[in-house]
């Protein structure tokens, strides 16, 4: 359904903004040609929608989508192919990923076709993930001789359990929107012309409860495990800094660009 | 698009694809495969395809796999043919499932392994009174695949299904009438004619809401009465927001001759 609203921010190329009189702003993540690949400047984007957010009134709850076909493929592999370890040490996206991590209202995520790599970090990021039939989850980091960096690793082990993790990250396999809701990825499976629809509905019945109690139990929840997860996130941002002084990552990069198998050597 | 192995022509509205391999009763080869599913995404993805009429030449209709073809041939040593069925058949049948337009198939002669499986996952399937359904796999110690497994049951029941499966009897197209496995037995002349008047006529029809009933009556077979229900709900809203559901009412109303455009 198309707004007639001006955006809630404006000038921005990469992402959708609007708040409708429910309270609930929605962010559509808007780069369909590049499948929703999270570059920096998207996600700053969003940590910027989110900071407006975070002391606007107004604004009760979130629910992030990418559209119909897909919610986000991953990270911008161009941005990522010439990185070395130190500017991923040093790299703004970290702060981004900070923002939308202390973002203290509730957020929802519709999630529709590929929801991959940093896209399926963004989409744990959320409180509730509402999927289409269509969605597949996934952490293929590994093909390109890497692994998640913004929490995947901490996150889906926290979601769906260490074999389940360890096979997705391992492996680079993808789930299934079945497959996600029974593991406990995602909290329900529709049609995917009706993603959007039932998160907005499930963020409109949020948005009328109390919001300073919605608040709370948004980080009362997070309380349940993110003790544990801090200092796995500072670790998992480590090595994957560190990978990327090896060759393995210039192998995987480059193999994946050039559509041809990667070829790693452990160097 | 050129094609060595089918037909593929867009008529009145609908795709029409020609299995053509008449020598070898139309059985599927590596090109076949690749062809019939680059022919099928095209009509996936054309608008102005609003229904799809699969068939095939000569006097077969699909004899499945032909044990000739490299992949599949036992003369080099023992195969894998999971291979085949993950990279060809099952996403086959998956992508016949998961067109959103009404598939008819006109079985115009023998339907055999794959062959008759095949036929039976489009959505609509007429014979030939000359066709004949054959599950052949458990001749030659295979099992039925291409969804034959799942498709038999739900069509004709466990009882006969096993017992097809696993004597490989060869089933007649009014015998397939009378068993539900099929739609229609009809006159070897009229076949065509009527799969394509069927055909061009599901094109002028509400296509969109087809292609929502197709996913409903696809979903059926796994789905609790509850979860169905539910999906019912969800899909009729879709179909009631569609343009095809308020040209209707206004033709009905108007007492005219509704126009839809299957959006």
């Amino acid at each position: 359904m198309v707004n007639a609203r001006p955006p809630y921010m404006d000038g921005y190329d990469d992402i959708l903004t609007s708040l409708d009189d429910t309270h609930v702003l929605t962010i559509t993540i808007n780069r369909p040609k590049a499948r929703n690949a999270l570059r920096t400047q998207l996600l700053h984007e969003i940590a910027q929608t989110l900071n407006k957010a975070t002391s606007d009134d107004n604004v009760r709850c979130v629910v992030l989508t990418g559209g119909d076909k897909v919610f986000a493929a991953g990270a911008d592999i161009t941005e990522m192919a010439d990185k070395t370890s130190v500017e991923v040490l040093q790299d703004p996206r970290a702060n981004h990923w900070r923002t939308i991590r202390d973002f203290p209202k509730p957020m929802i995520a519709a999630v529709n076709g590929f929801c991959l790599g940093g896209g399926n970090e963004l989409a744990m990021h959320c409180d509730i993930l509402i999927a289409g039939k269509n969605a597949q989850f996934g952490q293929p980091e590994i093909n390109l001789g890497i692994i998640p960096g913004a929490g995947g690793t901490q996150r889906l082990t926290a979601m769906i359990g260490k074999s389940k993790a360890m096979r997705l990250v391992l492996s680079g396999e993808f789930l299934s929107a079945d497959d996600a809701e029974r593991a406990g990825l995602v909290s329900e499976v529709c049609e995917p012309e009706l993603t959007i629809e039932k998160a907005t509905a499930l963020a409109r019945k949020i948005a009328s409860k109390a919001p300073v109690a919605a608040r709370l139990a948004k980080e009362s929840v997070l309380k349940a495990s993110d003790g544990l997860l801090a200092e796995g996130i500072a670790f998992e941002r480590k090595a994957f800094a560190l990978l990327f002084a090896t060759e393995d990552k210039s192998e995987g990069v480059s193999a994946f660009m050039e559509k041809r198998k990667p070829n790693f050597k452990g160097q | 698009m050129n094609f060595e192995t089918i037909l593929f022509e867009k008529k009145d509205g609908y795709g029409k694809i020609t299995l053509n391999r008449p020598d070898v009763l139309n059985s599927f080869n590596e090109t076949m495969h690749k062809e019939l599913r680059d022919a099928l995404l095209s009509c996936q993805k054309d608008e102005t395809v609003r229904a799809i009429l699969l068939t095939a030449a000569g006097r077969g209709f699909c004899a499945g796999q032909d044990l000739g073809d490299r992949a599949v041939s036992g003369d080099t040593g023992p195969r894998d043919l999971s291979e085949t069925i993950d990279k060809f058949y099952n996403p086959l049948v998956r992508l016949i499932q998961s067109i959103e337009k009404p598939i008819v198939c006109a079985v115009n002669g023998v339907a055999a392994g794959a062959g008759a499986n095949i036929a039976l996952a489009c959505d609509i399937v007429l014979a030939s009174e000359s066709a004949s359904f054959i599950q052949a796999f458990c001749k030659i110690g295979l099992i039925p695949d291409s969804g034959g497994t799942w498709t038999l049951p739900n069509l004709i029941g466990m009882a006969r299904a096993k017992a097809l499966a696993m004597l490989g009897d060869k089933i007649s197209a009014t015998q397939a009438e009378e068993w539900g496995m099929i739609w229609k037995c009809l006159d070897k002349d009229s076949l065509m004619e009527e799969a394509e008047e069927l055909s061009a006529n599901l094109a002028q029809q509400p296509t969109y809401g087809l292609g929502l009933i197709k996913r409903a009556l696809n979903a059926a077979p796994t789905n609790t009465m509850d979860q169905q229900l539910d999906l019912e709900r969800d899909l009729q809203k879709l179909a009631g927001f569609s343009d095809d559901y308020k040209e209707g009412v206004s033709a009905f109303l108007e007492k005219r001759k509704p126009n839809f455009t299957g959006k």
